[in-house]
């Protein structure tokens, strides 16, 4: 479904991603794990052309989307949606004309069928009668919400989530983990979680990359990452001050 | 040292305006294909020209206002009193040839291209820029484009807006001071030719195209959180009024005087 390989991304002569290699299987959820500041942001925004590399490739269902701009990158973006950190709602537009966005413009469907589906990829997220509202009137959680309708709203097979449970309090963010399973339960997504909260992860995932030193150093299974004997994996995900991630 | 320094500062100002040209090709591209982001388009031409309105009125009045008085007060004073009728001429030319244009422009810079780098920074640094590309739309298409017609558009439109009342409030000066109307006027027109009314307006279309590049260019490259942005705000004003200046003495010489015959 999504395959990376060899990613290197540099900033000046900060070198983020030193060969990221990353398989993600249809129907199933990756968090990709990792410090602040470890590339993980990064990382996501090359699988939806946000980003082009230095070096290596990302494939969609098989097509290198670095290779591709324009129009031809947008047809196989168009299979990609994306919750971003902070949810990104257009500001200037109410909570209706940010859901229907990019339904309006990656399908050609009628007005009357989009008001449908605006109203169903919010009833899916668990909100009703928020149309109206602009993005200042709602909540954090709200925002996020609206942010997943949005993402969802034209049915991409593929999800990607930027630190879901960021900025919000540990219920919503536990009410926003339990959507992320509802959603690939429901609309059979594949999804693509970023996060440095570990009961998010182990909520969520299917599988888990841990990404240090712009390298993939761990994936497996949420028992095989706790179980696991590399003590890079294990500082982190005991959330421990001292140990080699702090060393280095 | 400070040689390399100084390299280093003239490497990153071309390596800027290369990528602020691609920027204006991209967007003049943009103008003759498809989407037309026409709900973007309107609402900027209502920003970027009827709410310009009141401060071209100002502007423009009290320009041909304190030019009317110095005519006035040059011709009284040196050429002799009955002579300040002539002046017409001088005020006309002067202010739609060279003073309006310049004025609008830096006005819709301060007023307008502020506010579009502000907008568009402040989508920058809260990822709006990135949700936009992230559900089909091109920012450059959604964003630039939209405010470079605008700018286009409304410039040259507001030069002329800014000409008649400049023009007239130089007359209405002279007029209360006394200078006789009939030869105030038929001095101006004897000078004022619709070219230069015609160059006013080409110099406004660039200086229009400039803001609108030079401040969505801003917004795009925005970093750094609210500080960024405000840095942002603050170099579209100063890059703008700088350009418009600079622009407007070399189209100075480039436009000629006139198109009659000699």
């Amino acid at each position: 479904m999504i395959g990376i390989s060899g990613l290197h991304k540099s900033f000046g002569g900060n070198a983020v991603l030193r060969g990221v290699d990353l398989e993600v299987r249809r129907g199933e959820t990756m968090v990709v794990i990792g410090q602040s500041g470890s590339g993980k942001s990064v990382l996501i925004k090359h699988l939806i052309g946000l980003m082009k590399p230095d070096r290596g490739t990302v494939r969609i269902n098989g097509t290198d989307i670095t290779r591709l701009k324009g129009q031809a990158l947008q047809a196989v973006t168009r299979k990609v949606g994306m919750l971003f950190q902070a949810a990104a709602l257009f500001d200037s537009m109410n909570v209706f004309q940010n859901v229907s966005f990019g339904l309006e413009r990656q399908t050609h469907v009628a007005p009357a069928e989009v008001r449908e589906r605006v109203r169903d990829s919010l009833r899916l997220v668990g909100l009703r009668d928020v149309e109206h509202l602009m993005p200042h009137e709602l909540s954090g959680g709200m925002r996020k919400r609206v942010g997943l309708a949005r993402a969802i709203a034209y049915r991409p097979e593929i999800l990607l989530y930027d630190e879901p449970s960021t900025g919000i309090d540990p219920i919503r963010a536990d009410a926003i983990n339990g959507l992320i399973n509802d959603l690939k339960r429901e609309l059979k997504v594949t999804s693509v979680v970023i996060t440095h909260d570990m009961a998010s992860c182990y909520r969520v995932a299917d599988r888990i990359a841990m990404l240090f030193e712009g390298r993939i150093v761990q994936i497996g299974t949420p028992r095989e990452i706790r179980d696991s004997r590399d003590p890079v994996v294990q500082q982190f995900i005991r959330g421990e001050a001292e140990g080699p991630i702090t060393e280095w | 040292m400070a040689g390399k320094r100084i390299g280093r500062a003239v490497l990153s100002f071309f390596g800027q305006l290369g990528e602020v040209g691609l920027l204006a090709a991209a967007a003049f591209r943009g103008l003759f294909g498809r989407p037309w982001e026409r709900r973007n388009f309107l609402l900027q031409l209502e920003e970027v020209g009827v709410r310009t309105v009141p401060v071209v009125t100002l502007t423009a009045a009290f320009g041909g206002l304190v030019f009317g008085l110095q005519t006035y007060s040059g011709f009284h004073r040196y050429i002799g009193p009955g002579t300040e009728a002539y002046g017409g001429s001088i005020i006309s030319v002067g202010l739609v040839r060279e003073l309006i244009p310049i004025w609008v422009s830096v006005m819709v810079s301060g007023r307008v291209a502020s506010a579009m780098t502000a907008e568009i920074g402040t989508m920058r640094i809260t990822e709006q820029v990135d949700a936009l590309f992230s559900l089909g739309a091109d920012p450059v298409k959604y964003l630039v484009v939209p405010r470079l017609a605008a700018c286009l558009i409304m410039l040259p439109c507001l030069t002329l807006y800014g000409d008649l009342v400049g023009v007239f409030c130089g007359w209405l000066y002279n007029a209360l001071m006394g200078v006789n109307s009939y030869v105030y006027v038929k001095n101006t027109l004897i000078y004022l030719e619709i070219w230069d009314l015609a160059s006013g307006m080409i110099k406004a279309l660039i200086f229009g195209a400039v803001i609108a590049v030079v401040a969505c260019w801003n917004g795009l490259n925005a970093e750094g959180g609210a500080k960024g942005v405000g840095r942002a705000t603050t170099r579209t004003v100063v890059v703008n009024a700088v350009s418009i200046l600079i622009l407007n003495f070399f189209l100075s010489k480039a436009l000629p005087a006139t198109l009659l015959p000699k």
